[in-house]
C-alpha cells in the first residue's frame, strides 16, 4: 500500500521525468511496434501464399469413379491432409476455360485429366512434407501423374525461413534496444531520488521495501507507455492505409494485449535491474 | 555492545593501497559518550561506517549490539541500522518534507503502523526542542535547527548508540553549543554517543573519553590513560 503510494507520489513529484520516461518507453516500443506490424503483415502474405499449396494427382483415363471416391477418403485421413477435392473432367474443363478465358473456344470435349486435388494442414505446407504426401498418392495404381509446384514450394520456403529469421534477429535487437533505453530512462529516476534512496537506507528500511514503489512505478510507466506505442502504432497503420493504400493487417487484441505486457515487464526489468544496480553500490 | 577487534580497512581502489584502518581495536560502552578525532582522512568515517556496516572489514571484526562484520548478511543489516541513530554532517533531510515529515519518514520506512507514527514524531520533534516548528521544511530552518531535526529523526526509533560524524561541522559556535547540549542530554537518557568531531575545543571542555586516530591508527585513547594524568596534560 505505502509502495503504491509512493510509486504514485514519484509521478506527481516529477511530472516532466515521469512524461519523459513514458514517452522514451513508448517510442522505443513504438519502433518494435512498427516492426513487428511489418513482419506480422508479411507473415500473413506469406500464409495467404501458402495457401495455395496444393497437389494435384491425375487419374488415369476410365478409372471407375468408385475408385477415385475410395482413394479420396483414404488420403482425406492422412494426418496433414485438410481437405481432398475430386475434379472430374468436366469440372476440370470448366475451370480451365474460367482461368484461361481468352483460349475458352480451344478447350472442347473432355481431353482433360480428371484429378484429386488435396489441400495441406496449415503447418504441413513444407516441402518434405509435401513430398512425403506426394510419394503416398502417388501409390495408386490409378494415379498418373502428380503436379505440386516442387520448385515453387522450395522457393516459397526459403524465403519463409528467410523472413522468419530476419525477423527473430530484427525484433532480438529492437527488443535489446528497447530494454537498454527503457534501463536508461529508469535509471534517471533511480538517480533522481538517489538521497532518498541513501537517507532510506541509513533509518533501516530493507532493500525491498526501497525496490517496491520503483518496480511499481516501472510497471505503470511500461503499461503506458506501451499503449502509448499501440496507439502511434495504430496511428502510423492509418496514415500508410489512407495515403499509401497499403491494406495493412493491425495486430489482434491478443497481440495488443502482449504488446502493453511487453512494455511492463520491460519497465519492471528495467527497473528492477536499475534499482537493483544502485542498492547494489551505495 | 560496540566492539572493534584489530580492525583493519583498505581501499582496493585508494592510492597506494594505503590503509583507512589499521589494527584498530577499541569498545564502547553501554550509555557511553565517546569522541573520535583527529585530522581530515584518518579514519574517523571509515570507524563509524563500519560501525553502521557500511563497509565491512578488510581484516578484524566489528560488532555491535550482537551484528557481527564475519557474520552479518546484506539482508540483516537494516535491522542493525534501526537501532542505531545516524548523523551526519549535512543533515541529509528530504527537502520535500516538513520536518515532522522526515521525522516521520525514518518511521514510514521500517512499517511503524499509521496511528502510532504522530506520537512518536512529536515526542521527538519535543525532545530537540523544535516542537514549535514541526511543520516548516528543510529550507526555512536554520542550520542548527535542520541539524537538529535530524536528530530527532534519529531518536524517534529510540537507538542504543547515536553515532555521529562531524554534527556540528557545519554550523557556527552557538549552534554548536545548542547541538552539544542536545547530545549531553541523549547521553544522559542512556543513549551511547559515537561522535567523530574536529571540534578539540569541544573535546577539552567534556569530560567525556577521547580516542584520537591518524593515518588509521589509534594514537590516544584517553580511557587507557589514569585520570590523573588528564589533568597534568
Amino acid at each position: 500500500m505505502v509502495s503504491i503510494q509512493t510509486a504514485l507520489t514519484a509521478f506527481k513529484r516529477s511530472p516532466l521525468l515521469s512524461a519523459l520516461s513514458i514517452t522514451t518507453i513508448a517510442f522505443s516500443l513504438f519502433a518494435f511496434g512498427l516492426f513487428g506490424l511489418v513482419a506480422l503483415n508479411i507473415r500473413d502474405a506469406l500464409q495467404r501464399v501458402e495457401e495455395r499449396v496444393e497437389i494435384r494427382a491425375f487419374v488415369a483415363d476410365g478409372t471407375a469413379i468408385e475408385q477415385i471416391t475410395a482413394a479420396a477418403d483414404e488420403i482425406a485421413k492422412y494426418p496433414e491432409v485438410l481437405k481432398v477435392e475430386i475434379v472430374t473432367q468436366d469440372q476440370a474443363l470448366a475451370r480451365a476455360r474460367k482461368e484461361l478465358g481468352e483460349f475458352s473456344d480451344v478447350f472442347d470435349g473432355q481431353f482433360l485429366p480428371s484429378s484429386l486435388d488435396v489441400k495441406l494442414k496449415p503447418g504441413f505446407r513444407d516441402p518434405k512434407t509435401v513430398r512425403k504426401v506426394v510419394d503416398q498418392v502417388k501409390g495408386y495404381d490409378f494415379v498418373d501423374d502428380v503436379r505440386y509446384g516442387e520448385e515453387w514450394i522450395a522457393q516459397l520456403y526459403r524465403l519463409r525461413n528467410i523472413a522468419g529469421a530476419a525477423g527473430i534477429a530484427l525484433g532480438l535487437a529492437f527488443a535489446a534496444v528497447a530494454i537498454i533505453i527503457i534501463g536508461a530512462t529508469i535509471r534517471m529516476a533511480v538517480l533522481a531520488r538517489s538521497r532518498e534512496i541513501s537517507i532510506m537506507r541509513l533509518v533501516g528500511a530493507t532493500d525491498g521495501f526501497i525496490r517496491r514503489p520503483f518496480l511499481i512505478e516501472g510497471s505503470i510507466k511500461g503499461v503506458l507507455g506501451g499503449l502509448l506505442a499501440l496507439l502511434l502504432t495504430y496511428l502510423a497503420m492509418r496514415v500508410l492505409d489512407q495515403y499509401l493504400h497499403f491494406q495493412t493487417a493491425f495486430f489482434d487484441r491478443r497481440l495488443a494485449t502482449l504488446g502493453v505486457v511487453f512494455g511492463a515487464i520491460m519497465g519492471l526489468l528495467g527497473s528492477a535491474v536499475s534499482v537493483g544496480r544502485h542498492l547494489r553500490r551505495i | 555492545m560496540v566492539r572493534f577487534q584489530k580492525v583493519t580497512k583498505i581501499y582496493p581502489r585508494a592510492a597506494g593501497g594505503a590503509a583507512a584502518l589499521r589494527d584498530v581495536t577499541f569498545g564502547v560502552a553501554k550509555g557511553e559518550f565517546v569522541f573520535l578525532t583527529g585530522p581530515s582522512g584518518a579514519g574517523k568515517s571509515t570507524i563509524l561506517r563500519l560501525l553502521y556496516m557500511d563497509e565491512r572489514p578488510t581484516s578484524g571484526e566489528v560488532r555491535v549490539s550482537g551484528f557481527s562484520s564475519r557474520e552479518v548478511k546484506r539482508r540483516e543489516i537494516p535491522e542493525l541500522r534501526r537501532k542505531l541513530g545516524i548523523i551526519f554532517q549535512d543533515f541529509r533531510l528530504l527537502e520535500d518534507r516538513t520536518a515532522e515529515g522526515n521525522v516521520a519518514f525514518a518511521l514510514e520506512v521500517i512499517g511503524t503502523p499509521k496511528s502510532a507514527i504522530p506520537n512518536k514524531v512529536s515526542r521527538a520533534l519535543t525532545q530537540v526542542g523544535l516542537a514549535s516548528k514541526a511543520r516548516a521544511y528543510p529550507r526555512e530552518l536554520s542550520g542548527g535547527e535542520q541539524q537538529r531535526v535530524a536528530f530527532a529523526r534519529a531518536l524517534v526509533n529510540d537507538p542504543f548508540v547515536l553515532v555521529a560524524d562531524e554534527p556540528t561541522g557545519n554550523l557556527d559556535e552557538r549552534a554548536t553549543r545548542g547541538i552539544f547540549q542536545l547530545l549531553r542530554e541523549i547521553n544522559a537518557a542512556g543513549t551511547a554517543v559515537l561522535m567523530a568531531t574536529h571540534n578539540l575545543e569541544l573535546v577539552r571542555s567534556s569530560e567525556y573519553r577521547c580516542i584520537e586516530l591518524n593515518h588509521g591508527e589509534i594514537v590516544f585513547d584517553s580511557a587507557d590513560v589514569p585520570a590523573i594524568s588528564l589533568e597534568i596534560d
